[in-house]
């Protein structure tokens, strides 16, 4: 099934209220320097394009960027790596976000019961923990609120670590988000809001990928 | 399960099959191990104070009814429901017949149709389409029949007949039919009506269920479902059910849709029992994990009140009872969507002082340390659930001393040594709260949860006994009471969230 670019799901879903942080789209290295200085270090910086589904297992997500030097590597090397298949690529270029909890929301087609809309404990052991939550869509503000409620790993969304308690609005409002696009949009198949980062408290999505029927 | 198109079955031909006026068994057998003599049997065994007909191919006179052999000859307008033994060949004319004479419900004990590949699959299209034709009410095929304790009606081919009460049952397996009415005698929390879906060909499992939700004699519904066929049709006949009438569903085969290969994060955490878990907690529909489980939280849906929230207080005569209590309840996950084992209020602190020796716990759980005297149990009791900030009441410890009496009444004593005094008084006694425990309940409005697992041991112990007499569910653990009680806590949570009465 076709999908999205990453910075064409983020600004479809970014249209739905899912938040993300302010980042640009360029064509080459030098254009990714003027980027990183416009936002400041560090960046990192992604290969991007329209067939290019999961970055990190091809290598083509370079993180914590700290200097215009670093960044003119990184960009120049990601182009490089781009092979015919790949079609038109881009750069994305964007703050590097730190976070010590992450959570995964998202849009699956289930064969019995139609569209539905996740929320989970995410980070790379997601699968393995499989504290997720799944509702039909559409979803009432109720319901988000429920599915937060759902998770086992309730510790994870007090105070944690130094860092403010979770705001279960924020989170609810992503999941609404969802429900609400997945609704208007019938051609979505999937979508992942993966990471969805906890910042201050707050939801933060860097990565998100839509599948298109 | 039937396509989308077809029609609700409206009330009255739901009351055709739940409260006949009169029954034909067609395909009575003279054979004793026939489900023809078996349905006719048990019938006329468990008291059906309608008019019982019988057809039978030679016209032979079966447990007294003397059959006939064409429909043609019954009376017009004296039956409602047809009780179908016959082979499926015969059924299509059978119905036609049957139609004729008045009759507006079938229930199709017979097999030999969509569980018996295509020619079946089609024979079952077919008797739908003439069912919706003739305007019959269409139960099974391939189902173990139809119960309705209201009206003395006991239309299946395997027991029990369950009590009379207010769990309204229906399955997709006859044989939990079966299992939920054991239970039922067991715990003499009873059944209003329970009907074995069978193949559901015209009538769903959610068609019986939006009956349910309208029939006065049935507050709470119980289900055993394996396929939904499309799941999201199945939840959105459900949810303006489960608004008006608490549903239990327990799912078979929940496991074996497992985690399926999927390109995205999302769809590999997506498992069928996943989302099936999601789809009832949306619709508000109470999911239970065993037959055992369903059975006991529907028991509680149908003779406690919800608790308005989920603080609980544990109340107990002596033991390590209490501490598993609080551990029961801390394993729920705490507020808001768990329950809470509160710090005792220090007004009702004082007011317990005045009732107990010093020894007393002195907090939550309230554990009297074997000195209450004669009146003390009903007070603690009423002080506990009369209190604002407590919502539910678990007590255990119940049923000790009318043991205790059973030993004396059996051992070699008896009944000099002034044994009979005293076996009098402790049974009376454990009765006594057994009934206080329902009373308090009644005046408050609020759950109170007995349990002793004496229910189960020695069903005949006062204690046990004694809330059986009240109408409520003696819990076999207070494990058990702490589960159906985080059920009913998560229903009045969800229609309280949606502003549901």
């Amino acid at each position: 099934m076709p999908t999205l670019s990453e910075a064409a799901s983020k600004e479809l879903l970014g249209g739905f209220g899912v938040p993300f942080p302010p980042e640009h789209v360029v064509a080459s290295a030098d254009e990714a320097v003027g980027a990183a200085e416009a936002l400041g270090y560090p960046v990192v910086v992604k290969l991007g394009g329209d067939t290019i589904a999961h970055k990190t297992e091809r290598g083509l997500v370079r993180l914590g960027l700290g200097s215009a030097d670093q960044v003119r590597d990184a960009a120049g090397s990601l182009l490089a790596a781009a092979t015919p298949q790949d079609g038109d690529v881009h750069l994305l270029v964007a703050p590097m976000v730190r976070a010590s909890r992450e959570l995964i929301a998202g849009l699956h087609h289930d064969p019995q019961f139609g569209m539905t809309v996740m929320l989970g404990v995410g980070g790379i052991l997601a699968e393995a923990v499989a504290d997720v939550s799944f509702r039909l869509v559409p979803i009432a503000p109720v319901d988000a609120e429920d599915m937060i409620d759902d998770l086992a790993l309730q510790a994870l969304l007090g105070e944690f670590r130094g860092e403010p308690a979770v705001e279960r609005v924020a989170v609810a409002d992503v999941l609404l988000g969802l429900s609400r696009v997945a609704v208007e949009r019938d051609d979505i198949a999937s979508a992942d809001v993966n990471p969805l980062l906890i910042v201050d408290g707050r939801p933060l999505a860097v990565d998100a990928l839509v599948e298109l029927r | 399960m039937a396509g989308a198109a077809r029609s609700v079955p409206g009330t009255e031909r739901f009351r055709a099959l739940f409260e006949p006026r009169g029954i034909l068994v067609a395909g009575a057998s003279t054979h004793p191990g026939k489900f023809g003599f078996v349905g006719l049997h048990n019938i006329l065994a468990c008291g059906y104070a309608g008019k019982v007909f019988a057809t039978n191919r030679d016209g032979a006179e079966v447990l007294g009814v003397q059959s006939v052999a064409e429909v043609d000859e019954l009376p017009d307008g004296e039956i409602d429901l047809v009780f179908v033994c016959t082979p499926a060949s015969a059924n299509p004319d059978l119905l036609r017949a049957c139609a004729k004479k008045g009759i507006t419900a079938a229930f199709i004990a017979s097999g030999g149709y969509g569980e018996a590949g295509p020619e079946g699959r089609k024979a079952e299209a077919e008797l739908v389409a003439l069912a919706d034709e003739l305007g019959i009410l269409l139960a099974g095929p391939n189902g173990q029949g139809v119960v309705s304790p209201p009206a003395q009606l006991c239309a299946q081919i395997v027991a029990p007949f369950p009590p009379r009460g207010h769990i309204g049952i229906a399955s997709q397996s006859g044989n939990f039919v079966s299992s939920f009415g054991n239970y039922a005698q067991l715990t003499g929390v009873g059944v209003s009506r329970a009907v074995s879906a069978g193949n559901a060909a015209a009538v769903t499992i959610p068609d019986y269920l939006d009956y349910y939700a309208d029939d006065p004699e049935t507050h709470v519904a119980l289900t055993y479902v394996e396929n939904v066929g499309d799941g999201r049709a199945f939840v959105d006949r459900l949810r303006p059910v489960a608004a008006r009438l608490p549903i239990v569903l327990v799912k078979g085969g929940a496991s074996a849709g497992g985690q399926r290969a999927a390109a995205s994060h999302t769809g590999a955490l997506a498992s069928d029992d996943r989302v099936f878990d999601g789809a009832c907690r949306q619709a508000g529909i109470s999911r239970a994990e065993t037959i055992e489980q369903a059975y006991e939280v529907a028991a509680t849906f149908a003779t406690q009140p919800l608790p308005r929230g989920n603080r609980v207080v544990v109340v107990s005569t002596a033991g390590g009872w209490g501490v598993v209590t609080a551990d029961a309840l801390a394993r729920t996950g705490g507020s808001p969507r768990g329950l809470e084992l509160i710090e005792l209020p220090a007004d009702l602190r004082a007011a317990i002082d005045g009732e107990l020796p010093p020894r007393w716990s002195g907090n939550n759980p309230i554990d009297m340390a074997g000195g209450e005297t004669r009146d003390t149990v009903p007070k603690v009791l009423e002080l506990a659930a009369s209190h604002p900030d407590v919502d539910a009441v678990i007590f255990l410890g119940m049923g000790i001393q009318a043991n205790e009496a059973r030993l004396m009444r059996e051992g070699p004593f008896w009944p000099g040594h002034g044994l009979e005094r005293i076996v009098a008084y402790h049974e009376r006694q454990d009765a006594r709260f057994a009934e206080a425990a329902a009373a308090v309940s009644d005046a408050t409005g609020k759950p109170i949860f007995s349990a002793t697992e004496l229910a189960v041991t020695s069903p005949d112990n006062a204690a046990p006994a004694g809330v059986r007499a009240t109408g409520r569910l003696c819990y076999p653990s207070a494990n058990r009471a702490v589960t159906a009680l985080e059920h009913l806590w998560r229903r009045s949570r969800w229609l309280q969230r949606r502003h549901l009465p």
